[in-house]
């Protein structure tokens, strides 16, 4: 909701990016208790080098200065770190909001009460199958068990209107009313989000993507559903089918969102896990605040951008040329077409494209089996697999400034709200 | 956003003879533009697009009337109805209650609050 006395468009004031994020991504750890096929994060094994309790409440006390209102807390699986709630709890005391994605590993019934008596905390438990079937195809055997039992803690406990957040697949697509099914049960709000090929996802994604008729009812079911159903802004590709959906409609990365990754990284957005999108670290001189006012990349980011090969679409005024971090790991130029245009431009880029130049992530903290053996216990230092990946500071420029993409998980939680005109 | 719906245009009176003050948990966070809005009970977010109306939510809580903290900060009788329908929007979503005693705990929210 906007209210307004006067007539300029947010969306140009955002383009050119605020004091402080709206929405903060923070991964806490890398390490997991799961191998999702897509993971977005790559993660696996805790980074031996991440943030300490002291290094996470420092960024705590920027992000209340700087007047954040809420971070979505992420991994990883964060509840695996054993100083979790004590972070949580400094935050909350900080009047830093936290909603936290978990795949419900931690949440017992004495965790599910104490969640319960917060308002300053919310959770999205995540979920890509409305049957185990579906879901423990993608999450992991036993994973659906997880979420359900979690889901059952939380309604049980009281705790209403946590969400259910549910990546959408090839696979999953035709579920959309048994998940939104599955959240009425438990009093949860379903989320929706974009399959990205980031991290594993890169792997993945050619097989997972919706095709262009599940695009098609996606749109459909989401208009129908209107706010009732949150995606974090991610689907505003599909606005070129004509009707907006719900959300602010442009490009949050380094403008409204970023990400800071467990070993204090910070990128553009949390879809963009790659040195070409990362912008500094919260422990240089400076910390966040700096990164985010003045990185050289941010600034990039912030500056006016042409709408490139997409300009002359009679739809880019809808979907901006879509999301940057899907085109950026489909190897498609950041000024053309999303590998998902909803008018089958992406379809014809992929094909047209050199597959020798498609980038790789830059961090794989996978399990060393990851999927296919026994992922390691919570908290432990990854076994076996490679050494850390060396974190570049540095980064190297983005070639074209991305059109406007990635509206990632921007404003994931809210419910955007009418506009209020003068 | 998307731009004012019909719904949202349609806004329903608003008192402006009635002391107002921001809730208890909703935090504003000054911008360029004007300011954000956020309301740690409903988890919205609401944009203020003009600096006059962030002057105005923050100076509710010291003037009787929401009517006298518009004019001390400078609104005029024609602009008054404008900012009437800003004011009850953020009424209708609970960003700004009603005053009734101003406690301990909204006294250190609104100062936590100023810019």
């Amino acid at each position: 909701m906007s209210v307004a006395a006067a007539p300029a468009r947010l969306v140009d004031h955002f383009q050119h990016g605020l004091a402080a994020p709206i929405c903060l991504t923070w991964e806490l750890t890398y390490a997991c208790n799961l191998a999702c096929v897509h993971c977005l994060s790559s993660s696996g094994r805790r980074d031996p080098r991440e943030l300490t309790t002291a290094q996470c409440k420092a960024v705590i006390d920027e992000l209340e200065r700087m007047q954040v209102f809420y971070v979505n807390i992420g991994g990883g699986e964060p509840t695996v770190r054993p100083d979790f709630w004590e972070i949580v709890d400094y935050a909350v005391a900080h009047h830093v909001g936290v909603k936290f994605s978990t795949n419900g590993v931690r949440i017992t019934r004495d965790v599910a009460a104490r969640l319960a008596g917060s308002d300053y905390i919310d959770v999205q438990i995540s979920l890509d199958g409305a049957t185990a079937e579906i879901n423990d195809a993608v999450r992991g055997t036993g994973s659906y068990a997880t979420a359900v039992r979690a889901m059952e803690h939380l309604a049980d406990a009281g705790f209403a209107g946590f969400k259910l957040s549910v990546v959408v697949t090839r696979h999953n697509a035709g579920q959309l009313d048994a998940f939104k099914a599955l959240a009425d049960r438990y009093g949860a709000q379903l989320r929706l989000t974009r399959l990205r090929p980031s991290g594993r996802g890169a792997d993945v994604w050619d097989e997972l993507h919706p095709t262009a008729a599940q695009q098609r009812e996606l749109y459909d079911w989401l208009v129908a559903h209107g706010e009732q159903v949150l995606t974090g802004d991610s689907f505003f590709h599909l606005s070129a089918y004509g009707q907006a959906l719900p959300g602010l409609n442009l490009c949050g990365a380094g403008r409204v969102v970023c990400l800071i990754d467990p070993v204090g990284d910070v990128y553009a957005c949390p879809f963009a896990i790659h040195d070409s999108f990362l912008a500094g670290n919260v422990r240089e001189p400076g910390g966040f605040e700096r990164v985010w006012r003045s990185s050289e990349l941010f600034t990039e980011l912030r500056a006016p951008q042409s709408g490139g090969a997409c300009a002359s679409c009679a739809h880019f005024d809808s979907c901006r040329g879509g999301c940057m971090a899907a085109k950026f790991f489909t190897g498609l130029p950041l000024d053309g077409p999303d590998p998902e245009c909803v008018q089958g431009y992406g379809a014809d880029a992929l094909l047209a494209r050199d597959d020798a130049g498609v980038p790789k992530p830059s961090g794989d903290h996978s399990h060393s089996r990851a999927a296919a053996g026994k992922p390691p216990r919570h908290g432990e230092p990854g076994r076996g697999g490679p050494g850390p990946v060396p974190v570049v500071i540095g980064r190297a420029p983005v070639s074209a400034a991305p059109v406007s993409a990635c509206q990632q998980d921007p404003l994931a939680g809210f419910a955007p709200a009418a506009t209020v005109g003068r | 956003m998307t731009e004012p719906t019909a719904a949202a245009r349609a806004v329903p009176g608003f008192a402006l003879d009635a002391p107002w003050q921001l809730h208890p948990q909703v935090s504003v966070r000054p911008e360029p533009f004007g300011a954000l809005v956020y309301h740690f009970g409903t988890r919205r977010l609401s944009f203020l697009k003009d600096p006059a109306l962030l002057r105005l939510v923050q100076a509710l809580p010291e003037h009787p009337r929401a009517r006298d903290a518009a004019t001390a900060v400078g609104i005029t009788e024609a602009d008054l109805p404008r900012y009437q329908r800003a004011l009850a929007t953020l009424a209708a979503t609970f960003m700004i209650v009603e005053r009734t005693t101003m406690t301990a705990e909204t006294t250190t929210t609104a100062e936590r609050n100023a810019p």
